[in-house]
């Protein structure tokens, strides 16, 4: 690298020199030129350092376009559908995949809730890679949006459990299993942190992010009380013959770096009255998946019947994802409307 | 007008580019470790934040550690201004520039800082478009700490202008501002510290204790940092330094790192005797935990080297500047860690999911670091080296510059010349 070579001659030398330099012509070209080198030295190394910039990609057409890309909420139906078109190019130009990009609304009438039961879980992880590939997350490094954690029986207490477990069968009687991921909050902190408004929380109660929004802060991932926001430390890869070519602009269209990325109950599937792809790979029939506002849904009536609790109800975030274990014995003499509270929304019946 | 104050800016970047070898020396010292440091961002920049040692379990690590810690700088500075303004002590008049200054340079530090945290520094322009104001306690350090900047550029520049030109400073346009930049002083590091105090999930921040230690340590290392600044200016310029005004400042270091460590032990307390699962983050910094102990070396030395500059600085022999300065420099080391190495990253360990990852910087995240503290260095130096010749009344707007320049070229031959005119 090439660095600013400094004009020495001037602190050589006596006084009478300093005089006569800025007398004589010669010198006050032979200094120009001096410090027109030292300029030019100077730029040298400034390009020098900034160097590894030519590494970016050659500027591709979309980029005015991207750059002002306006707020998912602020754009008109025209500009979404811009928008989408413009990222259906991309994914073509990226990984030569011809893929559908929607723009899926939530539903009126439906807010979404999540029951896990803890009795069922076997600790398989299907759920874990599923949803990597329903969702498009980077395979290298791998993102992974659901974390299944080993428990020792007889605590909750997350710390005492193991996170990267490898047993070569499951389930170990000696424990059970964990899976977490986004709770879509009632209460998220991580919405309220966000100083772009890049994340909120849409009408059927599902977090989202715009993608083209967030500018990277890692302010939410450090508020989330569950750890379910991930970032995205580099370009994310996923081998084209991976790709999940139905997307949408707020869930699983390719991301890129520098922005977060959450679990988004699915939402291009469920708001269209497919299960979570989570749900779907479970084989043990621990997960459920529906809306609380429908009473007649499996979900309502599991939030009715069972013993259900979320994780770190003391710090307020009104989960919608609720966990419970099967009872070994039926419960005598309870009426089946003894936790009523919990067919209204979540917003309103709180947890307790 | 217009033209008179280019002519300032002009003239201003000329003196800056004239000294001694030592001074040529010192600058290109830093030019090189800042283009060091743009050379790891452009890396950084190109392929992401993977060049750093942050992860999503640690994911605000040395950046934010140093933002924080210069916030606590910059406010600092104030600390210069309430004896001059409140309490009229005219010792520290002068001085007051010199740390507002170095309140400008601290903010511009700590913009550089949350800048290379982004993973979309290009989407910075969304901040202007939608602004989460005022639910989002980012948004509220946005507008604190560029309004601190605009009020100290505002008093220094409009100080310092007045006297190059010669004038009287009208009070009406820049007592009212010192006023509120005194406020606003406390008012930055009081929002630095909400952002993270207001995280219900990190039981490590949410304790209404942070904000009054942010204060306080700050107030004990914006102080120390004056102090060895001061004598590095006394010493390297033409500036007489009045001593009085470093044992003021040396009376404020005193205070601030007493209530530092008495809220430090009130919070120690608090944490291990209680001993409830909150304290995991606290156990961990402290003694380690499952095994994992990286941070422990790291916070036992911030409490020796507090400690021993607390026990310095109450020794009658700290009123010499040897036993003094090593007091500034182990509580400046101190305090940087523990904003760093004992604030920041140990709330992220372990994860809110019970797990435990432990985090390093990379030379690269090393590198920016470095770059941006020799450019905030650098840019001092030329603020510094402006204003002692206008303060002094030697550099002038009705006077050639060519005194200044030969001067600043060959200190030690204008100090003889000067010696043998009198004689």
């Amino acid at each position: 690298m090439q660095l600013p070579v400094l004009d020495n001659s001037r602190f050589g030398g006596g006084r009478g020199e300093f005089q006569q330099r800025r007398d004589r012509p010669e010198v006050s070209r032979r200094r120009f030129l001096r410090t027109g080198l030292a300029a030019g030295s100077g730029l040298a190394a400034l390009a020098a350092a900034a160097s590894p910039l030519s590494r970016l990609a050659g500027v591709d057409h979309d980029v005015f376009a991207n750059f002002f890309q306006k707020h998912y909420k602020a754009m008109s139906r025209a500009e979404i559908d811009s928008a989408l078109e413009r990222i259906r190019r991309d994914v073509g130009r990226r990984y030569g995949v011809a893929a559908t990009v929607q723009d899926v609304r939530p539903l009126d009438g439906v807010e979404f809730v999540y029951a896990l039961n803890l009795s069922r879980c076997n600790g398989n992880r299907r759920c874990v890679h599923a949803c990597v590939k329903e969702n498009n997350q980077s395979r290298s490094p791998e993102m992974q949006y659901i974390r299944v954690i080993e428990m020792p029986k007889g605590t909750l207490d997350v710390e005492q459990g193991n996170h990267h477990f490898d047993s070569e069968a499951v389930p170990d009687q000696e424990h059970y299993y964990l899976p977490v991921q986004c709770h879509q909050c009632a209460n998220p902190p991580c919405v309220k942190v966000c100083p772009v408004e890049a994340t909120w929380q849409e009408p059927d109660g599902i977090t989202v992010i715009d993608y083209d929004w967030c500018i990277g802060c890692r302010y939410c991932e450090a508020a989330c009380p569950y750890w379910a926001r991930r970032f995205n430390f580099s370009d994310p890869v996923i081998p084209s013959d991976e790709l999940n070519p139905d997307m949408s602009y707020l869930s699983n269209r390719p991301r890129s770096k520098g922005v977060m990325e959450k679990c988004t109950f699915c939402l291009h599937r469920t708001r269209q009255g497919r299960l979570p792809a989570c749900l779907e790979a479970c084989p043990t029939g621990a997960r459920k998946f529906g809306n609380v506002l429908d009473p007649d849904s499996e979900v309502s009536q599991i939030l009715r019947t069972k013993r259900i609790f979320v994780l770190k109800q003391e710090v307020g975030t009104l989960p919608r994802f609720f966990y419970y274990f099967d009872e070994r014995y039926p419960r005598s003499g309870e009426a089946d409307t003894a936790d009523d509270s919990h067919d209204k929304s979540v917003k309103h019946g709180g947890t307790s | 007008m217009i033209r008179e104050y280019l002519q300032f800016l002009w003239r201003s970047f000329r003196v800056s580019f004239v000294g001694d070898w030592r001074y040529h020396l010192w600058m290109l010292v830093l030019t090189v470790i800042a283009l060091l440091g743009l050379n790891a961002y452009c890396r950084q920049f190109v392929d992401g934040l993977i060049t750093t040692g942050m992860t999503d379990q640690i994911s605000w690590g040395l950046y934010i550690a140093n933002f924080t810690y210069l916030v606590g700088v910059a406010a600092a500075a104030v600390m210069l201004v309430i004896p001059v303004y409140v309490y009229r002590n005219r010792e520290l008049h002068d001085l007051v520039i010199f740390g507002e200054l170095l309140a400008v340079a601290a903010i511009i530090m700590c913009l550089l800082f949350v800048t290379v945290d982004l993973g979309r520094p290009d989407r910075f322009h969304h901040l202007l478009l939608r602004f989460n104001f005022p639910i989002s306690m980012l948004t509220w350090d946005v507008l604190v700490l560029n309004g601190y900047l605009a009020l100290n550029l505002h008093i220094c520049g409009y100080l310092i202008y007045c006297r190059y030109r010669g004038k009287h400073p009208s009070r009406l346009f820049y007592i009212p501002f010192v006023f509120i930049a005194i406020v606003w002083a406390v008012s930055i590091h009081t929002v630095t510290a909400f952002l993270l105090v207001g995280l219900g999930g990190r039981p490590f921040w949410n304790q209404a204790i942070i904000a009054p230690r942010f204060i306080a340590s700050a107030f004990a290392a914006g102080p120390a940092i004056i102090i060895l600044t001061l004598q590095a200016i006394g010493r390297f310029s033409s500036y007489e330094v009045a001593r009085p005004a470093l044992m003021t400042l040396r009376q404020i270091v005193l205070v601030a790192l007493t209530i530092n460590m008495f809220l430090l032990i009130s919070e120690l307390f608090t944490e291990f005797y209680t001993d409830s699962a909150h304290a995991a983050s606290a156990r961990y910094l402290f003694f380690g935990l499952h095994g994992h102990h990286a941070l422990v070396p790291w916070i036992w030395t911030a409490i020796a080297f507090n400690s021993i500059a607390l026990v310095l600085l109450y020794l009658p022999a700290s009123r010499g500047l040897k036993i003094l300065d090593l007091a500034c420099v182990l509580l400046i080391i101190g305090i940087w860690i523990e904003k760093g190495m004992g604030l920041i990253v140990p709330a992220f360990i372990p994860s809110p999911l019970g797990e435990i990852v432990e985090y390093a910087p990379t030379v690269n995240e090393v590198l920016v670091c470095l770059g941006i503290w020799a450019f905030g260095a650098l840019i001092y130096t030329i603020f510094v080296r402006v204003t002692i010749p206008v303060l002094s009344g030697r550099l002038r707007a009705d006077q050639p510059i060519d005194d200044i320049l030969y001067e600043f070229s060959q200190p030690d031959r204008a100090k003889e010349l000067a010696r043998g005119d009198l004689a």
